[in-house]
């Protein structure tokens, strides 16, 4: 019973790691109608910054993650500006050969810069664990802050795309670009917040998760990439609490199958999922289904 | 001006044919007079093998105008079914063994193809993209806990652990996360020419069918052609199962040309590279797969590349996006339409 309400925690925790990295995905799916499938790469450049200002640099945590935050938006506004914008009207092949593209420039680069050396993460939460049930169950003070930024985000986005001016802006964007570009809402800079923000997001992903899979290489974005688009398309693309039931319920299958069936195979499990769910329901859980007008 | 549309559609394919035949006629002679180096003969089968991949990705990319990020895995299904089908095969002949091992990998890599094609081709959207790259992952998870081995009686396999046991004269052919070793090297510079012919053969006369014509539509205006009567799920199965099963083949073909595979060598990278060479050869252009395809293989073997060896990914994902970019920008079109002036029709899809 422990145990599982151990994987229970550990899952939750993952899958809230998934949550903030899908929300990325599903707010630039919502808007621009695309998989940018750069994003995980993002995430990588997140942990490399927050990596290098805390250890070389000796910089404080909290401006490590600020640091790793304000790039990461830059190079997302970046991205969006130089290799996206100018494909609007283009098919979606061929801005998704763009993105994939964009995804390899990021990981080769990366590589160029920063060698494909494993560099370990600082493990920078303080604390001792939470114990329960004596001490036989222990709760890492990073998976409570990795909840509890989690559900923080999620808040704040709806409040957000629900109240604020910018957010509005957002919704109808993606409901409509033309009306909405009519009504006096400038498209294009609605796009770049989009960006802006999924890429912020995706950087306090990177540090999360590098807290708790502290090897950092290259590539380290790149599977977490797959799983929460994985998790977005689960829950729903282009819903923002689809992302959060998404991401946990993949982190809570992706820790399940390892623990219990095997864990060479906890990977294609993950994606085995993935295709029964769109075998069963394209739209995912809390998808919409959207209408095709001609 | 449907007869002249033809004949340049023809012209195309028959050049295409000329060059690969030319090609082999010269690689033929030169390796008989001694004159290729030891290193360009090793290569000449991997490169029949990514030519071949190069034109079956281009069947999906650029005919059916959706993206396989998982092309590898097809051509991983079709390399180690190959390479047991190879040891297990009774058959003394050579080119034989080679050819059934081929067309089984060719078989088992079209089998899967509809496993993965039938959920996700009833979807519109970029889910093809999504679910061929799990697929990917899927398949190198399951061949690095996959153990096969044969003995007199037959063919023994067991998943996620080696409880092989061989009555006497028993060996493993598949081993799991170490892959196949001491292949017997049974493939050849004209298996692969005569693959790359029959895949052509095969990609034309689909092409030029009533059903290419369908698949083409359905790329250029799914909607319209939807209403006019065409089978989406069909065709896009019938394009994409056909491009599959070509991956397959190639599989085997490289396979049989190596010592030593194992799963790893068929990963996302791979598949990045032909995406590579399809996006520099042009989406649909079956010439300009294959001359990508062999260029982007010599080139970084020659001296002068190899010192840029490390900025060759780099330098190939700036490339694919300058592509893409300059093919489909607006702006960027208006400013190449003005340099080079415009072709009669569209006729690009040789």
């Amino acid at each position: 019973m422990l145990i599982f309400l151990n994987h229970l925690i550990n899952g939750i925790s993952l899958g809230s790691v998934y949550a903030i990295i899908a929300l990325g995905y599903t707010m630039v799916y919502g808007i621009a109608k695309m998989l940018n499938f750069a994003h995980g790469d993002v995430i990588m450049v997140g942990a490399y910054i927050c990596f290098f200002a805390i250890s070389s640099f000796n910089l404080p945590p909290a401006v490590g993650i600020l640091l790793a935050m304000l790039v990461c938006t830059l190079l997302g506004i970046v991205i969006e500006r130089l290799a996206y914008k100018p494909l609007r009207q283009a098919t979606s092949l061929a801005v998704l050969i763009t993105a994939i593209g964009v995804s390899y420039l990021l990981q080769n680069g990366a590589q160029l810069l920063w060698t494909s050396n494993i560099k370990m993460f600082p493990s920078f939460f303080p604390g001792q664990p939470v114990e329960l049930f004596g001490g036989e169950l222990k709760i890492t003070v990073a998976s409570i802050v990795t909840v509890a930024v989690c559900v923080v985000i999620m808040l704040a986005l709806t409040w957000f795309t629900g109240q604020t001016k910018v957010g509005k802006a957002m919704r109808a964007c993606s409901e409509d670009k033309g009306a909405a570009q009519l009504m006096g809402i400038d498209v294009n800079t609605t796009i770049s917040v989009t960006f802006a923000i999924g890429s912020a997001l995706a950087a306090v992903a990177g540090v999360l998760f590098c807290s708790v899979y502290p090897n950092l290489t290259p590539t380290t974005g790149s599977m977490p990439g797959i799983k929460a688009f994985t998790a977005a398309v689960f829950g729903g693309i282009g819903s923002i609490p689809g992302a959060l039931l998404g991401g946990v319920l993949l982190g809570l299958i992706e820790i399940f199958a390892s623990a219990y069936i095997s864990t060479q195979l906890s990977n294609a499990i993950v994606f085995a999922v993935l295709i029964i769910v769109l075998l069963v329901r394209p739209t995912g859980l809390l998808g919409k289904q959207i209408r095709e007008k001609v | 001006m449907k007869k002249s549309y033809l004949s340049k559609t023809n012209w195309v394919n028959f050049a295409t044919y000329g060059m690969v035949i030319i090609a082999f006629v010269v690689m033929q002679l030169m390796g008989s007079a001694g004159m290729l180096s030891s290193t360009i003969r090793g290569q000449l089968v991997p490169i029949c093998a990514y030519v071949v991949m190069a034109l079956s990705l281009n069947l999906t990319v650029g005919i059916l105008g959706e993206l396989s990020l998982g092309h590898a895995g097809f051509m991983s299904v079709g390399a180690f079914a190959g390479a047991v089908a190879a040891a297990a095969l009774p058959i003394s002949s050579a080119p034989l063994r080679l050819g059934a091992a081929m067309l089984i990998g060719a078989v088992l890599a079209g089998l899967v193809g509809v496993v993965v094609g039938v959920p996700v081709l009833r979807l519109n959207g970029d889910y093809l993209a999504i679910v061929t790259l799990a697929f990917g992952q899927i398949i190198k998870s399951v061949v690095e806990n996959l153990y096969i081995g044969m003995d007199a009686k037959g063919l023994h396999a067991s998943f996620l652990e080696n409880r092989i046991t061989f009555t006497d004269g028993g060996r493993m052919i598949l081993n799991g996360p170490m892959g196949v070793n001491g292949i017997n090297k049974i493939s050849t510079f004209t298996a692969g020419f005569v693959l790359t012919m029959i895949v052509l053969v095969v990609i034309f006369n689909l092409v030029n069918s009533r059903a290419g014509r369908a698949i083409m539509a359905l790329r250029d205006n799914r909607i319209a052609a939807e209403s006019v009567g065409i089978n989406v799920t069909k065709y896009k199965l019938m394009a994409f199962v056909t491009s599959a099963a070509m991956a397959g083949a190639a599989g085997t073909l490289f396979a049989l040309g190596q010592n030593t595979i194992t799963a790893s060598k068929f990963d996302f990278n791979m598949s990045i590279l032909i995406l590579v060479f399809v996006v520099l050869g042009g989406q649909g252009k079956m010439w300009g797969s294959i001359l990508a395809a062999t260029f982007l293989t010599v080139l970084p073997e020659t001296p002068a590349m190899r010192e840029l060896r490390d900025y060759r990914m780099l330098v190939y994902a700036i490339v694919m996006i300058l592509v893409m970019l300059v093919t489909n920008s607006d702006k960027l079109k208006g400013l190449a339409g003005r340099i080079i002036p415009k072709g009669k029709g569209a006729a690009d899809n040789g």
